[in-house]
Formats: structure tokens, sequence, C-alpha cells
């Protein structure tokens, strides 16, 4: 099939695919006519049941943390497979020509962008950390904290300090954090059952109400933030690390092999 | 009133927009990225249906009285899957990483051509 003929059976498929999803779409209850009860029913009650005021991170470390512990699972399968895949690849193609290039192999990096990147990293890593440690009260949790984390990490790489890198995340310390994490997060769970109580149930004690801002306020909710911060930022940590190897690998004098 | 289906359109126009992409591009990093634009529609169809007339973020912490929110059930949705789209995205990165040392090419079509 060549490309011609492929992009004209694409945009037969495509144009019936949009008209069903056109139709689809008017048959909805029109834009900010939300009629669903389960929103406005964890809304209402959120608050009272958790004592954590942000009610997205309580859906997503408590009414539906069966389901978010399934996707910390998909992240964590997604970076154990880029780790395989890649891995295999290092062990054909790493030579002693490409080991001695490592300590000047990184990128050129202007005085500006080492400059921003350094002065970046410390309030990003600060950020993340408060995003992860206090889901119970700010917009994110452990996701967007993890990524924030990662980043702080990236971020001394952009600075021209490969070796610090490598140096604050060697592969063993990352892929420990991550299994940490996400075991801790199962493990979490578990302890609940232990205690008689449905999985993941929420069996720390609840804070006072009139202190939803601490991070003991709302029991599990930000020690299951903080596992799966730590989870996420360490699996983010080791797909940059991995992707920069390569870089740095293939910059430092091999030739991709040809079929 | 036909707007009040604007953004759920917007949504279907970025998937058409992606999948569009991800036929005709040539190349395996455009066709990834043309993957995170099919992606990014459903962040917009959720979040264009947990939205509230008049509503605002569902977090209490200086809210004073009962007032509408949007929904956060779609909110947290998009919220965990953007992450996990990331980490798919790493992981179909490396796999053109892995077929350009292999072919020496990312051309989908030379993939083909090497594959009997």
């Amino acid at each position: 099939m060549t490309p011609g003929q492929r992009k004209r059976a694409f945009l037969v498929g495509a144009a019936g695919l949009v008209i069903l999803l056109i139709w689809a779409v008017t048959g909805l209850p029109g834009f900010g006519a939300y009629p669903g009860p389960y929103g406005p029913a964890i809304t209402r009650h959120a608050v009272a049941q958790t004592n954590a005021t942000g009610v997205v991170s309580a859906i997503n470390f408590e009414y539906r943390g069966f389901d978010t512990v399934g996707e910390e699972f998909i992240l964590v399968a997604a970076v154990a497979g880029m780790s395989v895949v890649l891995r295999r690849l290092r062990g054909e193609k790493e030579q002693p020509a490409a080991r001695e290039e490592l300590p000047g192999g990184g990128p050129a990096t202007s005085e500006a962008v080492r400059v921003a990147a350094l002065a970046l990293a410390g309030p990003t890593a600060v950020a993340g950390w408060w995003l992860a440690t206090h889901a119970q009260a700010n917009p994110s949790g452990g996701f967007q904290g993890g990524v924030l984390l990662a980043t702080a990490f990236v971020l001394v790489y952009l600075s021209g300090e490969v070796l610090a890198f490598r140096r604050i995340s060697p592969a063993s310390v990352t892929e420990a954090a991550e299994a940490l994490g996400a075991g801790g997060f199962a493990a979490v769970g578990v302890t609940a059952v232990v205690l008689g109580l449905p999985y993941l149930d929420n069996f720390l004690p609840l804070g006072s109400p009139g202190s939803p801002g601490a991070v003991t306020s709302s029991g599990t909710i930000a020690l299951i933030s903080f596992l799966v911060g730590v989870a996420v930022a360490a699996a983010f940590v080791l797909v940059a690390g991995e992707l920069l190897e390569q870089r740095l690998l293939s910059s430092g004098g091999t030739t991709p092999g040809k079929g | 009133m036909r707007l009040t289906y604007f953004p759920f359109l917007v949504a279907v126009w970025i998937l058409a927009c992606g999948l569009y992409g991800m036929i005709t591009s040539r190349d395996l990093i455009r066709q990834i990225i043309c993957l995170i634009v099919v992606q990014s529609s459903t962040y917009v169809m959720l979040v264009g249906v947990g939205y509230v007339t008049g509503g605002i973020a569902p977090y209490f912490s200086d809210i004073a009285g009962p007032h509408a929110t949007v929904d956060p059930v779609v909110q947290a949705l998009a919220l965990t899957d953007v992450v996990v789209e990331a980490a798919v995205t790493a992981l179909l990165a490396s796999f053109a990483i892995q077929a350009h040392k292999r072919f020496g090419s990312l051309d989908p079509q030379d993939l083909a051509e090497f594959k009997g």
C-alpha cells in the first residue's frame, strides 16, 4: 500500500469516525450542564469524610485509590519496559572508546542555560517535594510532584553537570526508590486488609476538622501521595538517565549498525 | 444552542488531527508526538464534560460556604493520565531509538521493508 492509497483510505475512515463522534457529542448534555451524580456527591462529602480540602487528591488517593494503584503499575511497567529495551542494546554497543568520551561528552552548554538551570534546580525540588507531601491540600499530589522532583535532576544535567547528574541518581538507588514507592502504595492497601478493613481503606487517624492543611490531617492520603511521588520521581529520573545515556553513547563515536 | 457543544467538537478536531498525523508522517518521533496529540483530545473531552457553569476549582481550603464546583472525578482521571502518558511516550521513544540503531532509519515505511 503506497502512502497515497493509505491516506485516501484513512480520509474515508476518518470522515466516518468524525461524523459518528459529532453525532455522539451532540447527544451529550451541553457544556457546563454536567448532570453526573458522582462529582457533586463526592464534592459534598469529601471534606467531611477525609478531612482533605483538595478533593481531586481525595479521589485519587482515597475514593479511587484502587484504580490509582493500577495506573501506578502501568507507569512502573512502561519504565521497566523502556529499561529492558534500551539495556539490551547498550550491551551490544558498549565500547571502551564510548566510555572514555563520557566525562566531556555532555552537551555544549551556554552560560545562560547553565546559570538558569542551576538556579531553578533548588526551587523546583522544593516545589516538587511540597506538592508530593501535601496532597490533601494542594491541586496535584504525588504524580505531578514526582515529575517536578525528577525535573530538578534533569536541570542538573541541563546545566552541563553530566557527572553530577550520574552521581546523584545512580541506577541502583533510583530503581530501588521506584520499587519502594510502587510497592509501598500496594503495601498501604494490604495493611488495611490486615487490620480487617477494605483494601486501601484510610486506616490512619484523621486530624481535627480545623486543621485541614497539616500533613497528618487526612490519614493515608498524604502517605500514599508521598509514596507515589517517590515512585514517579524515580521513574522519570530513570527515563531521563536511560535516554541521556543513549545520547552520550551515540555521540561517543559508535556508528549505528545497519540492518 | 449549537455552541454549547463547541468544547466537545474541539476534542473531536484534535483527535482527527492527531490521527491524520499518525497515518501520514514518515518519522517515528513525529508519529509518537501525534499519538500525544490524540491523547490530548481525551483531556479536553474529560475536562469539558466535567465543567459546571459558574463552577470553581474543587479546593475548599479558602472557599467560604457552599459554592458550585466543577466535577473533580474527571480531573482526577486526567491528572493520573498525564503522567502515565509521559511514561508510555518514553517507552515508545526507546522503541524508536532501537529501530534507528537496527535499521538506520526512522521511517516506518523502511522498517516494514526490513521485516521479511
